[in-house]
Order: C-alpha cells, then sequence, then structure tokens
C-alpha cells in the first residue's frame, strides 16, 4: 500500500517535471486545491446588520482556472478578501489543500485591481520583496522579468511605467515566489480596452507555462470567458452562486465563435441583461 | 537659456521693489530709514569686520542642531503614534496642547532652565520645529495605502522587513515634507531665539544693531541675510523630493 503511494506519487513527480503542463479539472471538495465552503458574511452598518454573502459554496480543482462575475457592488471583493485570507466570514470556511485558512500567506497571491507594485522601489527589488534569503535571488527575478517581457526594465522606477507594464511586473512578482493559487480580483478592469486584450493573451501564455491554479474575480464576462475553464455568476446581495458554466473550449478561444457567443449570452441573462 | 526665462520675472519683482524703497527713502527724507545703498555698504563693512561669517554660522549652527534635535526625536515618535494605536491616543493629545504656544513664550523658562548660552535657543528651534516633523510623519503613517501593507502581509514578510521596506519608505515622502515645515519654521524662529543669545547670530545682529545706536542699516542687512539663506536652506531640502525612491509620491 504504501510501497504503491509512493510508486505512484514519484510517476506524478516524472509526469509533472518532463511534460508539458496538463490542464486538469478536479471537481468536488475532495479534491479541490481550493475548497469554499458555506460561507456568509455581513456587515454591520449604520443602518443594522447588511448581510453581503449569502452562503457560497465551491471548489477550485488543482491547475484550474476559474472566473467568478456578478453584478457591481454584490460583493465580489468581500468574498475574495475571505478567500485570501484578509478578511473572516461569520460562518463557513475555505480550505487550501483541506487545510482552513487562517490569515493570508504566500502559497496564494492577491493581484488586486489598484495594483500593489511598491513605487519606492526599483522593479528588480519589488520582484525579490517576497523572496527570502537563500538561492539567487536576482536570477530569479530577472528569469520572471522576461518572462512577462520586461527584460531591460530592472532598475526602473514603477512612475517611470505604463499601466499594463505595472501589471507585468505585479504579475511576475507574484510568479516569482511561486504561489500554488493566483486569487486575481479585477486585476485588468484599470487597464484599457486594448491592453486589457493583450495582458489577457499574456496571461494565458504565462499560465500556459507555469500551470498555476487561478481564481479570477470580474465584471467583464468576455474576460472570464476569454480564459476561465469554469464560470460562476453571482446574484446581487446577499451573494449567492446563481449558475455555474463549463468553458470547455482550447485556447486560443475565439470570443465570436458561436459556442462562446451562446454561452456569452447565457451569462448576460442570468446577470439580467 | 531656459532657465534665465524663468528667474527673469522674479529677478524683475526684486528690481522693482528695490527701486520703489530707494524712491521712497530719497523723496521722504528720512534720516534713520536706510536706502538700499546703505544696506548693501553696511553688510560690506561686517564682511570687512569679518563678523557677518561668525554671526550666520552661529545662526546655522542652533538652527542645524535643534533642526537634527527634532528630526531624530520627531520622526521615531511620528512613526510611533501612526503605527500603534495605543500611542496616538495616548501621546497625540499632550502634543496638539503643546503645538500652539509660540516658542516666544518658552523664552522665561527657556532660561531658567538652560541659561543665556547656546542650548537656550537650540531649545527654542527643536520646540518649534519638532511639532511638524511629528504631525507630518504620522499624518504619513495614517495614510499608507492599504494595498501595499496587504502586499508585504501577502508575502508574508517579517515584522522587520515591512517596517523598512514598506512603512519607512512609503512614509518617507511626507517625512521630508514635514522637513522642510520644520527647517523653515526653525529657521524663522531663529531670530526670536536668538533674543536671548550671547553675542552671536543673525538674531543678535539684529537685536544689537537697533539696541546699539539705531543701525537700521544693519538690521535691514541682517533680514535679506536670513531671507536669502532661509531661500538656500529650503533649495537644499527640495533636492531630497527630487529623489527617485520618493518622487512617485510628488508626481501626482
Amino acid at each position: 500500500m504504501h510501497a504503491d503511494l509512493a510508486f505512484r506519487k514519484s510517476c506524478e513527480n516524472v509526469v509533472a517535471d518532463k511534460n508539458p503542463p496538463m490542464v486538469v479539472a478536479y471537481q468536488g471538495p475532495m479534491h479541490a486545491k481550493l475548497a469554499v465552503s458555506r460561507i456568509t458574511k455581513s456587515y454591520v452598518t449604520d443602518k443594522g446588520l447588511l448581510p453581503v454573502i449569502g452562503g457560497i459554496d465551491f471548489g477550485v480543482g488543482d491547475g484550474e482556472f476559474v472566473a467568478i462575475v456578478g453584478p457591481s457592488g454584490c460583493g465580489k471583493t468581500t468574498l475574495m478578501n475571505i478567500i485570501a485570507g484578509f478578511d473572516r466570514p461569520d460562518e463557513g470556511q475555505v480550505l487550501v489543500d483541506g487545510v482552513p485558512r487562517d490569515g493570508p500567506n504566500a502559497k496564494g497571491i492577491v493581484i488586486s485591481q489598484q495594483g500593489s507594485v511598491f513605487p519606492w522601489l526599483t522593479v528588480q527589488r519589488n520582484m525579490m520583496f517576497g523572496l527570502s534569503g537563500d538561492g539567487d535571488n536576482e536570477a530569479l527575478a530577472d528569469h520572471y522579468l522576461e518572462l512577462v517581457g520586461l527584460k531591460g526594465f530592472e532598475k526602473s522606477y514603477p512612475h517611470e511605467l505604463s499601466g499594463g507594464m505595472l501589471k507585468r511586473v505585479e504579475l511576475a512578482r507574484a510568479l516569482v515566489v511561486k504561489p500554488d493559487i493566483l486569487y486575481m480580483d479585477e486585476p485588468l478592469s484599470a487597464l484599457d480596452a486594448l491592453t486589457n486584450l493583450r495582458m489577457r493573451t499574456e496571461l494565458l501564455r504565462i499560465l500556459a507555462k507555469e500551470r498555476h491554479t487561478v481564481l479570477l474575480i470580474t465584471h467583464d464576462v468576455e474576460e472570464a470567458l476569454h480564459m476561465a475553464d469554469r464560470v460562476l455568476v453571482l446574484s446581487s446581495r446577499p451573494t449567492m452562486i446563481q449558475a455555474r458554466f463549463e468553458v470547455p473550449y482550447p485556447h486560443p478561444r475565439k470570443l465570436s465563435s458561436p459556442e462562446l457567443q451562446t454561452l456569452k449570452e447565457s451569462i448576460l441573462r442570468e446577470l439580467g441583461l | 537659456m531656459d532657465k534665465l526665462k524663468k528667474l527673469l520675472p522674479p529677478l524683475a519683482v526684486v528690481v522693482l521693489l528695490v527701486a520703489v524703497w530707494w524712491i521712497v527713502v530719497v523723496e521722504s527724507e528720512s534720516v534713520i530709514f536706510p536706502t538700499p545703498w546703505q544696506v548693501a555698504t553696511g553688510t560690506y563693512e561686517l564682511i570687512e569686520q569679518g563678523t557677518l561669517w561668525g554671526h550666520i554660522g552661529a545662526s546655522l549652527f542652533r538652527v542645524g542642531t535643534g533642526f537634527f534635535l527634532a528630526i531624530s526625536i520627531g520622526v521615531p515618535l511620528g512613526l510611533l503614534m501612526g503605527w500603534v494605536a495605543g500611542a496616538f491616543t495616548t501621546i497625540n493629545p499632550i502634543v496638539q496642547i503643546l503645538r500652539p504656544i509660540s516658542p516666544i513664550a518658552w523664552i522665561p523658562l527657556s532660561i531658567l532652565w538652560f541659561g543665556v548660552g547656546d542650548v537656550s535657543p537650540i531649545f527654542l528651534i527643536f520646540l518649534s520645529s519638532v511639532f511638524p516633523i511629528v504631525v507630518q510623519t504620522t499624518a504619513g503613517v495614517h495614510t499608507i495605502e492599504r494595498q501595499y501593507l496587504r502586499a508585504a502581509e501577502n508575502f508574508g514578510v517579517k515584522r522587520l522587513k515591512l517596517f523598512l521596506q514598506v512603512v519607512i519608505p512609503a512614509v518617507l515622502p511626507q517625512i521630508i515634507i514635514g522637513m522642510r515645515v520644520s527647517l523653515g519654521v526653525a529657521w524663522l524662529v531663529v531670530v526670536a531665539a536668538e533674543m536671548i543669545a550671547l553675542r552671536s547670530g543673525l538674531g543678535y545682529l539684529i537685536i544689537d544693531s537697533r539696541n546699539a545706536g539705531n543701525r537700521y542699516d544693519l538690521v535691514i542687512a541682517g533680514m535679506v541675510i536670513i531671507g536669502l539663506t532661509g531661500l538656500l536652506l529650503d533649495g537644499s531640502m527640495r533636492r531630497l523630493e527630487r529623489l527617485k525612491m520618493v518622487r512617485w509620491k510628488y508626481a501626482r
């Protein structure tokens, strides 16, 4: 029994090392990388208790890309804060690899709309911020900068870069600590339409190389359909999962394809449009 | 060439003011109020005697020392008050009570405690310049944008690293503004502080010129030198704002 397990484990390692990343979407909480279970959250306001999250349940498999879309103000960011460990739910729990989450850690890095690249550090120092002492941090930082196409900007300061470039730095800074999960909270919403589109393609290219589990929160249905394996639609406040859609199409996807257009319309209908 | 173009309008204003001053003094036939020329010759006289540099040096020394003390106490205190909520609620009221008291009001106590040597003016300069830096630093910590603290927390960095690589650099632009204000105030009170000084300093020069023989040319010379030195000091502080690691705050 033991030997069998060990054998399988070593096989998996070999597979993971030699082959290009395989995207396998597990279902159900048993195998989930991330399991969100029966989460509720209310805020105390002047007018009394304001229920924001009304019970949310879902799992994200290892290497899966799940997008959550919902109307603005429905509590998406609250949900993300809870999942990433910055906030506590009133009820329910978040399990990462089966272990209840207790505060944020570097195994799951948040990329948010506002951006959090430190403006007082050079690009390279930003990249090395999350890395601890041992190993050649500079080489590692440079490798990921090259991956996002920012080689040559190591010594630049963030205010010398454009919005799209800043997003790349933020993504690279997250990837360099090799997180299991990327939490993206409207990461591309502050970008102009063209840069947004370009960044999606970039993101997919990098994810194909690095194989991360991704949870994306967005209000942009096309963005979700462009990248995700699965789309969850949230209701308005107190928010619950109103519908789930599989997006079983290979990349690169054409948003104008009939299947995706139909999916888009169904999702928009769920959102009341 | 561009610099010259920028410099021309303010220079014209100065020339105009000096001209008006000169004309008014000549026309009113004042016997006591000096013309710009008399101020210039008075200044030259001080240079000839070799006392001018001594006065400037003495003032700079006192302001420098008081300012340095204010920074070395004010910055840590401001960081503490900004970072630790308990420290803020405990210390802020007393800061707010002491802050509006003019340094001039402290002169009697200062003489009582420190006598009339160098310590008294330094103490007064310290008192006047410590509060701006404390207030600005505290406000700086309070307004650190949350996403930066979150990112640091997300990467799981140690407290020391959080403080050295996130909190302090995030507040640094505000600290520099606080330092500029502080140094300005410190230089502003130099005359008041040196009213109790012994035989040196620009403040002493002004008071002494008035008391010993109504030398108003030297009074005005002292004033002009204080103004020009203040301009130079502020200019040197402004240079700090151009550092790349703080420019992000001012660029917007």
